[in-house]
């Protein structure tokens, strides 16, 4: 049994087996072995030789017909090398004398031919380095045998561990049976916190070596609350988490039947409790969980759920799922925020140096209008149908609200034109989560019908932090005095222009900051679903007044430990009293 | 009777993509069809020529000179026939 510290950033915990994920999205479970299984590894190792063989026989023969024969010689040079006497005499060495497993002794011989092979002068014997990989692949694949993770399609509940876990890889999560996520990398913010927020369930980041040290098919037990993952636990240790479990599933009971509540504070005043999604089955969470609709959908998995652009229709299908699970509730559709990942820069010559200040989210969709406009129109569509409200992420110049506006406008002139229905009054708004865009919030008001402050990034780009580098992570702090002094003066902004305003930042579902926010004037969040019964019990407990109290001391402090200490003091002294 | 002989011959790679995957196979498809000791070396390298991993590992390109040595029974007609298997694939010319 061992046990690893991390970060928990999700609460819950779950008992499982574990599936690994290695960084080139095929698994290397375990690199040694005890001296007793070299027999057994042998065995395994003949076995996946010859059904690799044969099933580059079957490849061969399905090629038969084919006019070039230069496919059908590829796999003849396959043939050759999984059954030459040499690369099976070396693989062989290396599980007898160095105890490797047969998938670690494969990879380290084949990489070194590969390695071989990449420094050659010549570029075309360089490139026959593919070739050897994909023999290695095969192979690897044959040993790794039936548990091969296809994540999209599991078939026992699993805990996924992986160095870290990137938005591709999290969108083809087959979502029912995946229990508990552990990653080596990552923060409280990162990737892997929000989605296993999002989806209910326990993670644990920043564990360092952890995905080495597990092989698949351990068991594993991911501690949400306390940071900590254990794999192959004893006996005793697994029947304390059950019985810990126990008690979280009780408590997860209890705030579940605040569900059919209202979010009011003790005072009568009336709180709109949304949720963020980034799939459209979770709209089903918010409901079940007592939201009142969607405060933020994101709509990235269209784009890394598949390997081509989504459709105009693929978008309406998807928004129109929504609205059929939350009939009128208000939903706020974002568009594309995607940068520095798969989707945009496999489309770029080069790679951005600085991604995360680059072509990215809205700029990307200005550039690329075409694109941009089928997003545009299937949301129009689908406005027809529901209660729908248009949202534009990361805009910090009045001149890209203005051009996505227009395009807006233009689009609903084609679908006028097209005697296609939709909503002619869509509210437009934007996201408020550059300081720039904070600091002319007063100008941008009066451009849109709507904000929503997307805290993460408005953090990190106000701080200058990088939420996913661990060595700065205790610099992001949703508490700092700059991060108050700029939603103090959105919200002022807000008023003054009518608009509505919501706030759908990972800081609105931490119930350390729901009195600060409340205080500050906000009547609108939208959270991650699983928490909208604490934050709702929060609000139940607060009375506003003192809330606006609490904000006005928390402007005047100092520091974001300073706040952060004095917000969790005055809720402490006030959980004595209520409810 | 004979008893182990040696033969020797020495090729220049002329083609373009030099001695790559596909004519590699060909040539230790055939070496492995005789019995003698197949190797090949280019410069202080020496590999098994009956091994098509050790043989693609020699990454030899355009402008390679290879020694070819075959030991055993049927050396020199092993020789003569894998020598000659290898000008053909490298010459540079469209094998048919």
């Amino acid at each position: 049994m061992e046990i690893l510290k991390g970060i928990g950033v999700s609460p819950g915990v779950a008992i499982c087996t574990s599936v690994v994920l290695d960084a080139e999205e095929f698994r290397i479970p375990r690199r040694n072995i005890p001296r007793t299984q070299v027999r057994n590894e042998i065995q395994r190792l003949r076995q996946a030789f010859t059904e690799a063989s044969d099933e580059v026989s079957q490849l061969q023969d399905s090629q038969e017909g084919l006019f070039d024969s230069k496919i059908k010689d590829i796999f003849a040079v396959h043939l050759h090398f999984l059954r030459d006497r040499t690369l099976r005499r070396q693989v062989n060495d290396l599980i007898e004398n160095q105890f490797y497993t047969a998938e670690y002794a494969v990879s380290v011989i084949l990489r070194d031919v590969a390695k071989h092979f990449s420094q050659a002068p010549d570029a075309y014997i360089s490139e026959r380095v593919n070739d050897i990989y994909d023999i290695e692949k095969r192979l690897i694949r044959h040993l790794v045998g039936k548990r091969r993770e296809d994540l999209a399609h599991l078939t026992a509940p699993v805990v996924v561990v992986a160095h870290d876990l990137t938005p591709t890889q999290t969108a083809s999560f087959d979502r029912k049976m995946i229990l508990g996520l552990a990653t080596d990398a990552g923060g409280r913010t990162s990737h892997t916190a929000i989605v296993a927020r999002s989806l209910g369930i326990p993670a644990v980041v920043a564990l360092g070596h952890a995905s080495e040290k597990v092989a698949a098919g351990d068991t594993v037990i991911v501690d949400g609350h306390r940071g900590l993952f254990i794999i192959n636990p004893d006996e005793e240790t697994v029947a304390e988490y059950k019985d810990y479990a126990a008690t979280i599933m009780e408590r997860i009971h209890e705030l579940d039947e605040l569900a059919d509540q209202p979010a009011i504070t003790q005072d009568g005043v009336v709180i709109q409790l949304l949720g963020n999604i980034e799939f459209p089955d979770e709209a089903e969470i918010i409901l079940q969980k007592g939201g009142e609709g969607i405060g933020l959908y994101r709509t990235e998995f269209l784009y890394l759920e598949s390997d081509h652009e989504p459709t105009e229709e693929d978008h309406y299908q998807a928004y129109v799922k929504v609205i059929k699970t939350l009939g009128n509730s208000p939903i706020i559709i974002r568009t594309l925020d995607l940068g520095a990942d798969k989707f945009t820069q496999n489309r770029r010559t080069s790679r951005e140096p600085n991604p995360f200040l680059g072509l990215r989210s809205i700029r990307y969709s200005l550039r690329n209008i075409a694109m941009f406009k089928r997003q545009i129109r299937a949301i129009l569509r689908a406005s027809a149908h529901g209660n729908i409200k248009i949202m534009f992420p990361l805009i910090t110049n009045i001149l890209e609200l203005r051009q996505a506006k227009w395009l807006v406008a233009d689009a609903k002139e084609d679908l006028e034109e097209e005697g296609v229905k939709f909503d002619d009054s869509l509210p437009v708004g934007m996201m408020v989560e550059t300081p720039s865009a904070a600091l002319m919030s007063d100008q941008f008001a009066n451009e849109v019908d709507f904000f929503s402050i997307g805290t993460n990034d408005l953090i990190q780009y106000t701080l200058a932090v990088d939420r996913g580098n661990e060595e700065v992570a205790g610099l992001y702090s949703p508490s700092h005095p700059a991060i108050l002094k700029l939603l103090q003066q959105v919200v002022q902004s807000a008023r003054r222009a009518k608009i509505d305003l919501s706030l759908c930042g990972e800081m609105g579902g931490d119930n350390d900051y729901t009195a600060l926010l409340l205080g500050l004037g906000f009547t609108t969040l939208s959270v991650a679903p699983p928490v909208i019964p604490e934050i709702k019990k929060t609000i139940r407990s607060l009375n506003m007044e003192n809330c606006r109290q609490l904000a006005r001391k928390a402007l005047t402090l100092d520091s974001d430990k300073q706040i952060i200490s004095y917000l969790r003091s005055e809720m402490l002294d006030r959980s004595s009293f209520s409810t | 009777m004979s008893a182990n002989e040696t033969a020797e011959r020495t090729i220049e790679i002329r083609n373009h993509e030099g001695l790559h995957m596909r004519p590699a196979m060909r040539f230790v498809q055939r070496a492995n069809a005789f019995q003698s000791r197949i190797t090949l070396s280019k410069g202080k390298q020496c590999v098994d020529g009956k091994s098509i991993m050790q043989v693609t590992m020699l990454a030899a390109g355009k402008g390679t000179q290879l020694l070819l040595r075959a030991e055993g029974q049927d050396a020199v007609e092993a020789a003569a026939v894998l020598a000659q298997l290898l000008e053909n694939e490298t010459s540079g010319e469209p094998v048919s």
